[in-house]
């Protein structure tokens, strides 16, 4: 894991001394950035107490690659917030602290103390309930605790259909709810932003954003991400139809179940035993997208929470979830 | 493949998916004219749907479908659970996809009637609209309704997509009947271009395939049009710049720029610009971006300016081009959209946000309504859900601007209730009714502060407010006459010298109690200014309007006073017999009874006379005056 701290270093680098890039960012990727930094300034402006949550997959890594940009040659005046479900992969662990590191950002690591305690474990307590403790409730205490009155989420319009009809800036009431019947119109580049005591709004400046321009903007803007994304030879179970990494000895092994090793890599990052790997020879970014742009199934096809209904995610908001 | 050839493709791929940059369009069409249909066609079409999500569509297609066992398209869009079940889009809704020339982003927005805010919101970011027509019906009302608003939201191309072809057996007189009614009704309005394309969503023809069945058109197919049309023909370069500021990027000592998106024009290295506000000017010697500086700042851009010397610029603030400022004023004409449920009262005080400005504003007056059916001017006195008016604004601060049909971004506003905080209005600025150059305030040698000093007093507004009954005038009578017998300089204004004199024309509509107030907020704001203390006993429903006078005056100079009884006791007193007639029918919209009462969130001083004398109760506003230092 010493080439992340490597990669994290030379990247944080062209931060303190910029050199005028010869690279030209795509069209199509230079209007979603400059969007994007325009939202990020509304909200640092206009808020007391913003934050940035950071789950350390790909869409947050380019949120906070956006928000570097956006407040250069200052820092983002806004700190970062990471829900550690405790059951992150190992390399995500790392990743962050060094992009933290390297950065000079503030990044809140928040675990829900109650959960820890009683040792919510998702092969024996289910991902249903491992989800809500560590993540949603998880999420709600670590936003209550830091009185947030906005917080920005990396979701996209395209990864679902319920996202497809949020705001950028989305409005939750005191008890972090949404109401899908009840949003604001949102015109022009002008959002409203005004809130009461305990209200908030989640901003989403990728709203516009899809995959394959994540992916693409990675690329030409030689973004570090996670190396779970690239595919290499790794210990996997095939269990349910689905490829789970043993990324730790707290996996328990079913009857007749030896880890064997095959070359995979991931399409979205979360609790290792909740994230299907898939298998591939995507060993680089390029080969990524090349992939990317022959896919044949949909990202979220690898995250088992989404898989209990088609309204789930939905529902899952309403209740706070990002 | 070895890695050279694979880098070699991705680029390839992927550069030319960008160079046509990102088209913004809507579709719109009434109910049933195969909307979702048409946006799911895109999406199938462009081949942007995964295995995984067209099983999906597959297995909801069978269990909510409407097109037997074939892919129901428009079940991909409808994404809430609520409006699936119903089998309605309300709401708009984004979608993205590629082709190997361009990225589109559409809204979908919704064809019913009440919806028309939505459509509007679409509309608001968008350089092109697909209006859909079906043909076995023709040119609807709501077709000239949808082409009004993308008209009127700026949108300045439109494609008239003749859907449902194959139902009238392709005909080609059908076509062109229908394209030459929709020419009358679009002719006269502001389109640089309208394409007329027969297609057939369901089956795909001239979406992406040209049709066997549709051989004798031979214009573009939707897709080649939407990959070739040139939306920027209005070159947003050659406009004046504008930089509205967004925020001060002020990392140590030795850095301050201004953090901003340039909404129009272009701006070079060492180029003069002017603040719009200030009519300060200054030479900008860098152009910051993390990528190093630039030569050069184009329209869309979101950079950082460094000025050559130090002049005062805040958020709100606008740079602009020297030689061709915006408006700068605090009173002009606007279009108003009206999203909310309750009306538009001219007189009320709202907050209208216009880029990063923020400022108290009412509107004046509603000069007419305008029809989006008829496209014809209408009389009225207040603006509904939906509705749309040419109305004056009058804001608290001046603030610069374009006009709407020149440059959009500087050319918006919203309007925000202060209570709910809800966005109520979409506004587009027509004109400006004066410049702020030509108002000079009058600075007279003896003013407020001399007047008062004379008295030996501060001035302010003692504002009662609460039900009919409550006490007020009662009250307010009793502090009178304890500041008069001090030797206080006073002035009551109450229901009775002003409904017989000055607001003898209004009535006790929602929107004739907004324009009482506003009356009476200046008339006791003109007592302030004279030095004295001003009772004012209106019950005063609503929370908008008492803070409209609260924002006329400086702080600490207005007193909310609220006399709370309970409505039971108040019928119970009925000193002028009202809650009787009320009762009976004889008078309507009575606060309390058919109209409602807003008590006060946050009173200076809040009086319970059902647990007190009006003696007492005038003691308590007295003390409360000594409290604050008014009375020297």
């Amino acid at each position: 894991m010493t080439d992340i701290k490597d990669t994290v270093s030379r990247y944080a680098a062209r931060f303190r001394k910029p050199e005028r890039s010869h690279r030209e960012l795509s069209p199509h990727l230079r209007e979603l950035e400059a969007e994007a930094i325009h939202i990020m300034r509304e909200v640092a402006a206009e808020f007391d107490r913003p934050v940035m949550l950071y789950s350390i997959g790909k869409d947050s890594t380019v949120m906070l690659h956006l928000a570097m940009k956006a407040f250069f040659p200052s820092r983002p005046p806004f700190p970062f917030l990471h829900i550690d479900s405790l059951w992150e992969f190992r390399e995500m662990g790392v990743f962050r602290d060094e992009l933290a590191a390297a950065l000079g950002i503030e990044m809140i690591v928040h675990v829900n103390e109650e959960g820890r305690s009683r040792n919510i474990n998702p092969f024996t307590d289910g991902s249903a309930l491992h989800t809500q403790m560590m993540r949603t409730d998880g999420l709600l205490q670590a936003l209550n605790a830091g009185r947030y009155d906005a917080a920005f989420g990396g979701g996209r319009r395209d990864e679902e259909k319920s996202r497809a009809k949020e705001r950028i800036f989305s409005f939750r009431n005191t008890k972090h709810a949404w109401d899908p019947r009840n949003q604001r119109p949102e015109l022009w580049h002008i959002f409203n932003t005004r809130i009461r005591e305990g209200e908030s709004i989640r901003v989403f400046p990728l709203s516009n954003w899809t995959e394959v321009d994540i992916w693409q903007y990675i690329l030409e803007e030689q973004i570090p991400i996670v190396p779970l994304y690239l595919a290499r030879e790794r210990p996997v179970v095939m269990r349910d139809g689905t490829l789970i990494m043993v990324d730790d000895d707290r996996m328990p092994m079913k009857e007749g179940e030896v880890p064997e090793l095959r070359k995979i890599r991931f399409r979205t990052l979360g609790c290792y035993p909740l994230t299907g790997a898939v298998e591939s020879e995507a060993e680089s970014l390029e080969d990524i997208v090349l992939e990317m742009l022959t896919a044949r199934t949909s990202e979220r096809a690898g995250r088992l929470i989404d898989f209990d209904e088609a309204g789930s995610m939905e529902k899952k908001k309403r209740e706070g979830y990002f | 493949m070895a890695d050279g050839d694979v880098s070699r493709e991705v680029r390839e791929r992927l550069t030319r998916a960008g160079e046509g940059g990102v088209l913004r369009f809507i579709t719109c069409g009434s109910v049933d004219d195969g909307k979702s249909t048409l946006i799911g066609r895109l999406l199938y079409d462009s081949k942007l749907l995964f295995e995984d999500q067209i099983k999906t569509l597959e297995r909801d297609s069978r269990k909510h479908g409407t097109t037997g066992e074939e892919i129901d398209f428009a079940l991909l869009l409808d994404g809430l659970e609520a409006e699936r079940e119903q089998g309605i889009t309300i709401d708009v809704a984004y979608r993205f996809f590629n082709t190997d020339k361009r990225k589109f982003i559409v809204a979908d927005t919704p064809g019913h009637e009440q919806y028309t805010r939505n459509m509007a919101t679409g509309a608001s970011t968008a350089d092109l609209a697909i209006i859909l027509v079906d043909a076995r019906k023709g040119v609807l009302t709501q077709t000239r309704r949808h082409t009004y608003i993308a008209n009127m939201m700026g949108i300045r191309h439109a494609v008239v997509a003749v859907n449902k072809m194959d139902l009238v057996g392709n005909s080609r007189s059908t076509f062109h009947q229908i394209v030459s009614d929709y020419m009358k009704v679009a002719e006269d309005l502001g389109f640089k271009s309208i394409t007329a394309i027969p297609i057939s969503a369901r089956y795909g023809d001239n979406i992406f395939k040209r049709s066997d069945s549709l051989k004798w058109y031979d214009g573009p197919t939707l897709m080649e049009h939407l990959e070739r049309v040139d939306t920027a023909a209005d070159d947003i370069l050659e406009l004046p710049f504008r930089f509205p500021v967004q925020w001060v990027n002020r990392p140590n000592l030795d850095f301050r720029g201004f953090s901003g998106t340039v909404t129009a024009g272009r701006l070079a290295k060492g180029g003069q610009i002017r603040v719009a506000h200030s009519g300060k000017e200054a030479a900008v010697s860098r152009i910051v971006t993390a990528d190093g500086d630039l030569d050069e700042a184009v329209a869309g851009e979101a950079v950082t300016l460094v000025l050559d010397r130090e002049i005062d610029i805040a958020r709100g603030d606008m740079l602009v081009d020297p030689k061709s400022p915006p408006e700068v004023s605090d009173q002009f004409a606007a279009e108003i959209l009206w999203m909310t449920d309750e009306k538009m009262h001219p007189g009320r005080s709202y907050l209208l946000k216009a880029g990063c400005q923020i400022t108290p504003a009412s509107v004046t007056t509603l000069k007419h309504k305008l029809n989006v059916n008829t496209f014809e001017k209408e009389p009225g006195k207040s603006l509904d859900l939906n509705e749309i008016g040419v109305c004056t604004l009058s804001t608290s601060k001046l603030i610069a601007f374009d006009h709407y049909a020149d440059q959009r971004e500087t050319g918006s506003f919203i309007l925000i209730d202060r209570f709910t905080n809800q966005t109520v209005a979409a506004g587009m600025i027509e004109f400006s009714l004066r410049r702020a150059s030509n108002i000079h305030t009058y600075a007279m040698d003896v003013d407020k502060s001399r007047r008062a000093a004379l008295k030996g007093q501060k001035p302010a507004i003692l504002w009662f407010t609460g039900l009919s009954g409550a006490g007020k005038s009662t009250i307010a009578n009793l502090v009178e006459r304890k500041l008069a017998g001090n030797g206080r300089h006073t002035y009551s204004l109450d229901g009775d010298n002003i409904r017989q004199g000055l607001n003898r024309d209004l009535g006790f509509t929602d929107a004739d109690r907004v324009e009482n107030i506003r009356r009476i907020g200046d008339v006791a704001k003109l007592f302030v200014d004279a030095g004295l203390i001003v009772t004012c006993s209106f019950i005063s429903p609503f929370r908008s309007e008492r803070q409209m006078v609260r924002e006329q005056v400086e702080a600490g100079e207005f007193i909310e006073v609220f006399v709370d009884a309970p409505i039971e006791l108040c019928m119970q007193r009925d000193p002028k017999g009202l809650y009787a007639k009320a009762r009976a029918g004889k008078i309507r919209n009575f606060t309390g009874l058919d109209s409602p009462y807003e008590p006060p969130e946050a009173p200076e001083l809040h009086i319970r006379t059902a647990d007190m004398s009006a003696d007492e109760a005038a003691e308590k506003v007295i003390d409360e005056l000594v409290k604050r230092g008014l009375l020297g």
